[in-house]
């Protein structure tokens, strides 16, 4: 295997964005014909790597080169690079619903004949393609009335239209079912035997382990090592191992706990999916805080922790079916944002350009949007307290903002996300859910978030803080939970917390018993 | 250049969101100074004043209304067919019914709340997109106004005349002026220079600077300038006419409007809908109340429109209100809300509805036809907002501009996805 060319070798990758450096010194070697897979955590810089390669960061905004075939290569575009051969499948397909298979496969590429769309060839060639990825179905069937398996394989078949060389897939197994992903995995074997190199991004290590020839583990945004899956009898504890890393870095400030009494309870949380009614997100899930604890969530990718955090913060996710929620001893109803809000609920979302804050808005419009009342007297806005209000969380959060009026779009990840924070601070909760609290801003931000978190904490609060980054949770939770699939799969205080018993808990239906 | 924006900006108290009307107060003077010249004065007599007020009064306070619906990111095209439709309900209850005219005219507004009601039922509570319940109304409430009043018109009593085309009375001693107008322009005068000592004290407050004292001056000067000469025209005209009763009104709304849209909760959660009502529901608002009300406002002033337009036309019929929902639409545009909802002001809309009246006024003035005044307008809309999104390409104060850069600018953060829509079920995916 080893003997084989080198298809694509990527050289020092280099990537930054403001503030961020996504990708750092990122070296990648791919050989023809094999399978390689690239793990790592979220946020590792799998994808912005993969972007890079398929051009969506055209040629210029990275350093670094890429040969590929022998010759240096400069995509400008996704257009370029799938002209080279290397067509990328991303976790959100790419298709049209209200279209026929055959009309998705040929989108863009239609075969012409005189100017038209010639479909009798199309036809033709759907079916060939549809045969060599296994698709059994009419080819005028639409894509919405197929499964999200079949859809995955409609995405591969309009890949093999394009005459790819370089197969990438994202996470192809992640919405997909045992049946369809072991069809997948088998259907990557079978290409590999004629000669298609395939790279594959999973978090499922069982699989990646069970079909990958090589793998590149990278971590915050640096090429860990490269694995020969043969030679080096890799497993999935050994991919862990590389993923998570050995040391926790003095990241986390300083901080002793000082934790009370259970103030929080959630028993028997059943919540649906908005619009699939037998798909459950959140199963009979339980659990508790204390008042000054910091919990953390774990879990990957749709395991179900913000649908989880949504669905308690006044049902504003999915479809609640059961559970209770206790505050102090006595249950409380959350059937609205208000309510929660009311009964000391804060939620900061995952996600705060899309949901978290209103773009439009200056700093401090921004910092009094979840309770205007505390500015107001009979709806009349006072701007002068608003003002002072928004100074004094400047100040303590150390937002860095020329002045409250600016707009929010103007300051960085991490001073937006202070800003969120404050905004739900200024609401006086009890219980703060912070969801992903760090995505996406820079190291000493970070350290300064930790640190508001910790001293929310020190006020008695509780504070419960979803993230997928394992080093995080553990640097800075008192206690941890793990989910996986919508079940609360382990309980680990702090003294046990450690990555590859969280990462097991995190990808295993198996309940854990707690050490 | 940047010397100039100080200016601009401590001029106008504004911030990026006041730029655009920056820009149409400019256009505003220049195309009442061109007419001005083009007409030989007659633009700034008293009696063409008088008459552009009351002309036009209507077509602002449907401008009110649809500032809000656009910022709350909805548009209401039905306001023309409700206006019309309220118009022969208070005319027919008036004639048939011999309802007197105060009676009638709160009847007019539960009519103009009871289709607004209806209307935000949908919108709000069912998720029909606005465009649709309202053009379905557009078509309801004008073949409504034909059946009730079987497309005919239909006479409206003098005192119902009043708030269309009265005036304010004379009183006092005879100074050659409508006194009470000139006492509503000493209060204007009195009110700005309230404003803007308050708006300093409020700064030193806040511990900010306050704009230099010349600049207040200036400014002061300036809008006590404007008013001076607009209250001795609307005083000094005609014996027996004033600033009309509608302007009145459409002064009182402004006023009140304005404030409610910049002081209050109310207001505020509105702005926070159109800007990301994804946001503002996981922040406590209630989403379907604010929709809710927004459209149910929108057809309340529509319907107030609709009785100032019979008032002054002294009659109702199936014609009244044709096309207002897009005069009124343009003028909101042209003094700088966003299409996509959560940026605009009261105030812009006026200005934008006022060059929109002006340029109207004059155009009829010069005897250029209805044809032509129509294709002039057109193209006013149309360069006036292509100019606000060339400006925001050349990266100038740009609104959108600077929101799609900062989308741009945090790559590795995750592509914005909302957990709860259909299309990504799964917990939004983190990158890398």
């Amino acid at each position: 295997m080893t003997d084989a060319p080198v298809l694509l070798e990527m050289r020092s990758i280099t990537k930054t964005f403001p503030g961020v450096t996504a990708l750092a010194d990122v070296n990648l070697v791919v050989r023809a014909g094999e399978i390689h897979a690239i793990c790592g955590e979220n946020g590792a810089g799998k994808s912005t790597l993969m972007k890079v390669l398929s051009g969506v960061h055209p040629h210029g905004t990275y350093s670094g080169g890429i040969l590929y075939q022998g010759e240096e290569v400069r995509f400008g575009g996704i257009r370029a690079s799938e002209q080279a051969g290397i067509v990328i499948i991303h976790q959100e397909l790419a298709l049209v619903p209200g279209m026929s298979i055959t009309e998705n496969i040929f989108l863009g590429n239609e075969p012409r004949r005189r100017g038209a769309i010639d479909w009798k060839a199309a036809q033709r060639r759907a079916l060939e393609l549809m045969e060599l990825v296994g698709l059994q179905e009419d080819p005028d069937t639409l894509i919405k009335d197929i499964g999200v398996g079949k859809q995955q394989l409609v995405e591969i078949a309009k890949a093999f239209a394009k005459d790819v060389k370089l197969l990438i897939l994202d996470e192809p197994t992640a919405a997909l079912n045992e049946a369809d992903s072991r069809h997948l995995l088998d259907l990557l074997r079978g290409f590999r035997d004629r000669g298609i190199t395939s790279i594959i991004i999973s978090h499922k290590l069982n699989e990646i382990a069970a079909v990958a020839d090589f793998i590149t583990i990278l971590r915050d945004g640096r090429t860990i090592e490269s694995l020969d899956v043969r030679a080096d009898g890799v497993n999935e504890d050994r991919i862990v191992r590389g993923m998570v890393g050995r040391e926790l870095s003095s990241r986390f400030p300083e901080h002793t706990p000082h934790i009370g009494e259970v103030f929080f309870e959630v028993r028997d949380w059943t919540v649906r999916h908005p619009i699939s009614a037998d798909r459950l997100v959140c199963k009979g899930s339980g659990f508790t805080v204390r008042r000054g604890e910091i919990v953390g969530f774990a879990g990957l990718m749709g395991a179900g922790r913000t649908e989880l955090a949504m669905s308690l913060f006044g049902r504003s996710y999915g479809v609640h079916l059961s559970g209770q929620v206790f505050k102090d001893g006595k249950e409380i109803q959350l059937r609205s944002v208000a309510e929660a809000i009311r009964h000391g609920l804060a939620y900061v979302s995952e996600d705060r350009k899309a949901i978290g804050l209103n773009l439009l808005d200056d700093v401090k419009t921004s910092m009094v949007a979840a309770k205007p009342s505390k500015i107001s007297t009979y709806g009349v806005i006072d701007p002068v307290l608003e003002h002072r209000v928004a100074e004094e969380y400047r100040e303590s959060l150390r937002i860095k903002t020329p002045s409250v009026d600016e707009g929010v779009t103007k300051l960085s990840g991490g001073n937006q996300q202070k800003v969120v924070l404050a905004k739900w601070m200024f609401t006086d909760p009890d219980l703060l859910i912070l969801d992903e609290p760090t995505r996406g801003i820079d190291v000493g931000a970070k350290y300064e978030i930790y640190g508001i978190i910790q001293k929310l904490a020190d006020q008695g609060k509780g504070v419960i803080v979803i993230s997928s980054e394992l080093p995080e949770l553990i640097g800075l939770c008192d206690r941890i939970y793990t989910v996986f699939e919508g079940t609360i799969t382990g309980d680990v205080p702090r003294r046990d917390a450690d990555p590859e018993l969280l990462m097991k808990q995190m990808t295993s239906t198996k309940k854990t018993p707690t050490p | 250049m940047s010397r100039i924006k100080d200016l601009q900006k401590n001029l106008f108290g504004g911030t990026t969101s006041n730029a655009r009307q920056f820009g149409m107060i400019f256009t505003l003077v220049a195309i009442v100074l061109l007419f001005q010249i083009w007409t030989d004065g007659l633009t700034l007599t008293s009696g063409n004043l008088i008459a552009v007020a009351a002309q036009y009064s209507y077509i602002l306070i449907l401008a009110i209304g649809m500032l809000m619906v656009i910022v709350a990111g909805h548009i209401d095209l039905s306001v023309g067919s409700i206006a019309a439709f309220t118009g022969i309900v208070v005319a027919k209850a008036m004639q048939e019914f011999a309802i007197p005219w105060p009676p009638a005219i709160v009847l007019g507004l539960v009519v103009g709340a009871l289709i607004g009601a209806w209307q935000g039922f949908w919108v709000a509570y069912v998720g029909v997109p606005a465009f649709i319940v309202t053009l379905a109304g557009m078509l309801l409430f004008r073949g409504g106004n034909q059946y009730i009043g079987n497309a005919d018109t239909v006479p409206v009593p003098t005192g119902f005349r009043q708030i269309g085309a009265g005036f304010l009375p004379e009183v006092g001693p005879n100074t050659g002026y409508n006194n009470l107008t000139l006492l509503l322009g000493l209060a204007a005068c009195v009110g700005v220079v309230w404003r803007e000592w308050k708006a300093r004290r409020t700064r030193r407050e806040m511990n900010a600077d306050a704009a230099p004292m010349w600049i207040s001056a200036l400014r002061l000067a300036v809008m006590v300038g404007v008013i001076v000469f607009a209250t001795l025209r609307f005083a000094g005209g005609r014996v027996g006419t004033s600033l009309p009763i509608s302007g009145i009104i459409l002064i009182a709304l402004v006023l009140a409007y304005s404030f409610y849209t910049r002081n209050t909760v109310g207001g505020r959660h509105i702005y926070a809908v159109g800007g990301n009502a994804r946001a503002a529901e996981l922040s406590g608002v209630k989403l379907k109340r604010v929709n809710f009300m927004v459209m149910l406002n929108m057809s309340v002033l529509a319907a107030l429109a609709g009785m100032i337009f019979v008032a002054r036309s002294a009659a109702s019929g199936p014609q009244d209100g044709l096309n207002w929902e897009l005069d009124a639409i343009a003028a909101v545009f042209i003094g700088g809300a966003a299409v996509s909802g959560g940026l605009g002001t009261i105030s812009g809309s006026i200005v934008g509805g006022l060059v929109m009246a002006l340029l109207n006024n004059g155009l009829q003035l010069e005897g250029v036809g209805i044809d032509k005044v129509q294709m002039i307008k057109g193209l006013v809309l149309l360069l006036a907002v292509a100019l606000d999104v060339y400006n925001k390409k050349q990266g100038r104060f740009s609104i959108i501009g600077s929101l799609l850069r900062q989308f741009r600018r945090d790559g590795p953060a995750s592509p914005p996805s909302d957990p709860g829509s259909a299309t990504t079920p799964d917990k939004a995916r983190v990158a890398g």
